[in-house]
């Protein structure tokens, strides 16, 4: 691995002058030609052909599941040579990655959304972990500060190498993965959603030093949501939609309505039985609701949410990832490690939900956005995990498992859940039909008010109309539902009401009739 | 064969093996009524012990204190009953409602307060070491009352294990036989008619043969007995009821467990309160049996519990392990002590096999997860 010496940059930009990096239109680093990768039942990407030019950098745009992701993961080795079809190409040369290791060599890194530092080593040891400079076998501190340092200064950073990771704020961390990458020598560093957890400032601090890279020389590939960053940082723009390549197209000469058409694109399938529905008495209302973050006290991940949800009526709330969609209901719900302020008023009564709990007690239920992490206990049967949270209804003293048999069959076959019998382990079903078991747990509840959190995410399109309809039989028996989703298709195809949440607020409220997806596209990314 | 009767079989063939080598090598003595009726009561007090940890592990915990909980029962119990005169029955009732205090005041530390299980219970095992010494001030305080001595010395008349035995049969029978109609109405799978027959042939004649060879010598001992009912009570606890259920969610995934509605806090609260009381009966009935009580007394017996529970399959990540199966471990590591003593082997090398022991049981789990069987 080459080592940092003083003029890096000089030395760096002089070797790509001599390539002629600048000279060239057509002078592309990387090259992905024709990658197919496949999980089982999904085709995550299909033929996707993507090409990025030397020293720019180029954004990458799609919806959820576009197949961003994925190709990252291609790309930086996470996903071995093999696992997948097609070529990476980079300086024309195609490469076999057997781990990221071997892409680390090639000179692409990857900063992933989730930090991947040691929070009790400091910034210098984290840097250089794994590649620390030693003499006679020891680490050599005086030249491990040395290298820090001179890394920390190229990128304007005023961190002290000594400090620990833990007592930097996100966004310093952030840019300490940013050095860390450039201590490996990166010639293509992948930026994915780098300020899903920055503030504002911060965000600011982070374009500077994306700019500063350029024009080193360092190609960079920027994955984001949020549309002003990419106009704002990008040269030249690719879109995913469902697998697939859609476009690549300089950024000046790319629309914002454009952009958002090629992100959403086609027109809505018949995945969505609507219904009519006609709203009743007011069920929820949640006045000036804040909520803090767990980990980072000062930033709010929720800020002075008011909103009313009926019975009869389903309500949409959509927003980007990082938007504090989840950390909204979570924290209704009573289940959210951070603080929180505001009032919650269930059927006009106030209610102090301090757990889940208080929450199950006052008739709330909520499927979360991810079932094997807070839905299910995997290792336990299916009828065990439908009755888990209502074990009153199966007798005082002791359990009966007659009367719980009873009720598993009962949700089995009211949610058309598809399993060998009640006793099979849960882990054993598939992702819809988990789903189903998660919705039957709370619909034993007799729930009130019904939380669906991406209550689609992960699962085939079959189970996904199943699970609209379940949606839609509630909503007739009186059941308040609210669905989470940044999936735009289905916010416009479920929802009556649809608000729009946006860096903690909710920017705006849509009736079914009058939103569209450019629409909620538009506030979702900040526009006004 | 599903991997828990896999491993249910290993551990009694690993018994059925360890016994057929000690018979050899003490030429039948080691099956002899005197010394299964001697080895079962060396056992009961780790064996209860064990009932009550399996619990504390399946939440995903540990105590550490139960050792020293023992010794300070013990003579607390001696104490109130050798210096102050108190009589069996306030001294016991005494006893246990301390054990359950400070048993609900470690688990108040750990679910309220914040501080890990293992370092609450490890200060536990100190401070309640150091408070018996202070006690018993540091010797040991004899002779107990005499219907106190009976529970660790006494043994049930012989009839009066026959209609136990008898007892036991019908309502395992009556049990298994509900559960299998029960099961066809709701159309689940059943085992065929002649395994279930004779699996509970086999139950029947397990008892039965276990109380013959008891009243051979003075009958069931009533230590086994105390530890075979907190054995049933544990069992019905954890299998039937709400809190076991609990118990299981939350060791499972403490997060789901959360976010069910589940109020974590207070079932673990309540399993370290059992834990206590479980604890402070073990202390009743060793006290009984040494017929005093000794600075000395349970020490290092908190990590033969963890051991016979362990062994007996349950898992330290929490979510698994039966209560039944730390009788089977404690009865397992019981018949190598009393075997290897019985050969006249010097003590270390009791250490030495059942800590390999331990491993060897760990490493069969570790490696059957890994197959994923």
């Amino acid at each position: 691995m080459p080592v940092l010496r003083f003029g890096f940059w000089e030395n760096r930009r002089a070797a790509l002058d001599k390539e002629g990096w600048a000279m060239n239109e057509n002078d592309y680093i990387l090259e992905l030609k024709d990658i197919t990768k496949e999980f089982p039942g999904v085709r995550a990407l299909d033929r996707v052909n993507l090409r990025v030019r030397r020293g720019e950098v180029h954004g990458l745009c799609g919806e959820n599941g576009a197949g961003k992701s994925t190709i990252i993961k291609i790309l930086s080795g996470v996903y071995p040579h093999g696992t997948f079809e097609g070529e990476i190409v980079i300086d024309g040369v195609p490469q076999v990655f057997g781990g990221t290791t071997d892409a680390e060599r090639a000179g692409v890194v990857c900063i992933h959304q989730e930090l991947a530092l040691v929070n009790e080593l400091t910034v210098q040891e984290n840097i250089f972990l794994g590649n620390e400079p030693t003499r006679m076998g020891l680490i050599d501190w005086n030249e491990l500060y040395r290298k820090t340092k001179e890394l920390l200064d190229q990128l304007d950073l005023k961190i002290d190498p000594t400090d620990k990771v833990k007592d930097l704020g996100v966004g310093q961390q952030q840019l300490v993965e940013i050095a860390k990458a450039l201590s490996k020598n990166a010639k293509i560093l992948i930026l994915d959603e780098p300020t899903s957890a920055l503030t504002e400032h911060e965000v600011e601090i982070l374009l500077g030093i994306v700019r500063k890279l350029r024009q080193n020389g360092v190609t960079c590939i920027y994955i984001s949501h949020k549309l002003n960053e990419i106009y704002e940082i990008c040269d030249t723009v690719s879109v995913l939609r469902d697998g697939q390549y859609i476009g690549t197209k300089p950024i000046q000469e790319l629309k914002r309505d454009e952009l958002i058409y090629m992100m959403v694109g086609r027109k809505l399938e018949m995945l969505f039985p609507r219904e009519p529905h006609e709203r009743k008495e007011l069920s929820l209302e949640v006045r000036n609701f804040t909520v803090y973050d767990a980990l980072n006290p000062n930033r709010k991940r929720v800020d002075g949410v008011s909103l009313k949800a009926y019975k009869g009526e389903i309500l949409g709330i959509s927003g980007l990832i990082g938007s504090g969609r989840t950390e909204l209901v979570t924290a209704i719900f009573g289940a959210y490690p951070g603080r929180k302020e505001g009032e919650v008023y269930i059927d006009g009564v106030k209610a102090d939900i301090r757990s889940p709990v208080d929450a199950v007690r006052m008739g709330l239920a909520l499927v979360s956005e991810d079932r094997k992490k807070f839905g299910l206990v995997l290792d336990m049967s299916v009828a065990n995990n439908i009755t888990l949270s209502s074990l009153d209804k199966l007798a005082k003293l002791l359990l009966r498992s007659d009367v719980e048999i009873i009720y598993a069959e009962k949700y089995i076959s009211q949610l058309r859940i598809k399993t060998a019998s009640t006793e099979v382990p849960v882990k054993n079903l598939s992702g819809g039909n988990q789903q189903k078991v998660v919705i039957g747990k709370w619909l034993m509840t007799d729930p009130k008010i019904l939380i669906l959190d991406e209550p689609t995410r992960g699962i085939d399109v079959g189970a996904k109309t199943e699970i609209y309809k379940i949606m839609n039989e509630l909503v007739s028996a009186g059941v308040t539902v609210i669905m989470v989703s940044s999936e735009l298709e289905e916010i416009l195809g479920i929802s009556d009401r649809i608000l729009v949440m946006s860096e903690g607020r909710i920017v705006a409220e849509l009736d079914y009739r009058e939103a569209t997806q450019e629409k909620i596209m538009h506030f979702a990314t900040g526009g006004h | 064969m599903r991997k828990a009767d896999i491993r249910s079989f290993a551990m009694i063939g690993g018994l059925i093996l360890i016994w057929i080598i000690f018979t050899i090598l003490t030429d039948g003595t080691f099956l002899s009524a005197r010394n299964i009726s001697n080895l079962i009561v060396q056992m009961a007090v780790v064996a209860i012990l064990g009932t009550g940890m399996v619990l504390v592990i399946v939440t995903g915990n540990i105590d550490l204190s139960v050792g020293s909980l023992v010794g300070l029962a013990g003579g607390v119990a001696a104490a109130l009953m050798v210096w102050e005169d108190w009589g069996t029955i306030p001294t016991i009732l005494f006893v246990l409602a301390l054990g359950t205090v400070l048993g609900m005041l470690q688990g108040f530390a750990t679910v309220y307060m914040g501080i890990p299980a293992f370092i609450v219970t490890l200060g536990g095992m100190m401070a309640f070491r150091g408070m018996l010494l202070g006690i018993t001030k540091g010797i040991s305080i004899a002779p107990m009352n005499n219907d106190y001595k009976m529970l660790g010395t006494e043994y049930l008349p012989p009839l009066a294990g026959y209609v136990l035995a008898a007892i036991a049969i019908a309502v395992i029978s009556y049990i298994l036989i509900s559960r299998r109609i029960s099961r066809i109405r709701h159309q689940l799978p059943t085992e065929p008619v002649a395994r279930l027959v004779l699996k509970l042939v086999i139950i029947a004649g397990l008892i039965l043969a276990f109380i013959i060879v008891v009243n051979f010598y003075k009958g069931l001992p009533i230590p086994v007995l105390i530890m075979l009912t907190i054995m049933t009570i544990l069992s019905i606890v954890a299998g039937n009821t709400k809190l076991g259920r609990y118990i299981y969610a939350i060791g499972g995934n403490l997060q789901a467990a959360k976010y069910s509605g589940v109020n974590v806090r207070r079932v673990v609260l309540s399993v370290f309160t059992i834990n206590g009381l479980v604890a402070a009966i073990a202390g009743i009935v060793l006290s009984a049996r040494l017929n005093a009580g000794s600075p000395a007394a349970g020490m290092m017996m908190e990590l033969d519990a963890i051991a016979a529970a362990v062994i007996g399959g349950t898992s330290l990540a929490g979510g698994v392990g039966k209560v039944y199966g730390a009788i089977l471990g404690a009865l397992i590591m019981a018949s190598l002590d009393n075997g290897m003593s019985m050969m006249n082997l010097d003590a270390f090398w009791q250490y030495i096999v059942k800590g390999l022991i331990l491993v060897l049981a760990v490493w069969f789990d570790v490696s059957m997860k890994k197959k994923g069987g």
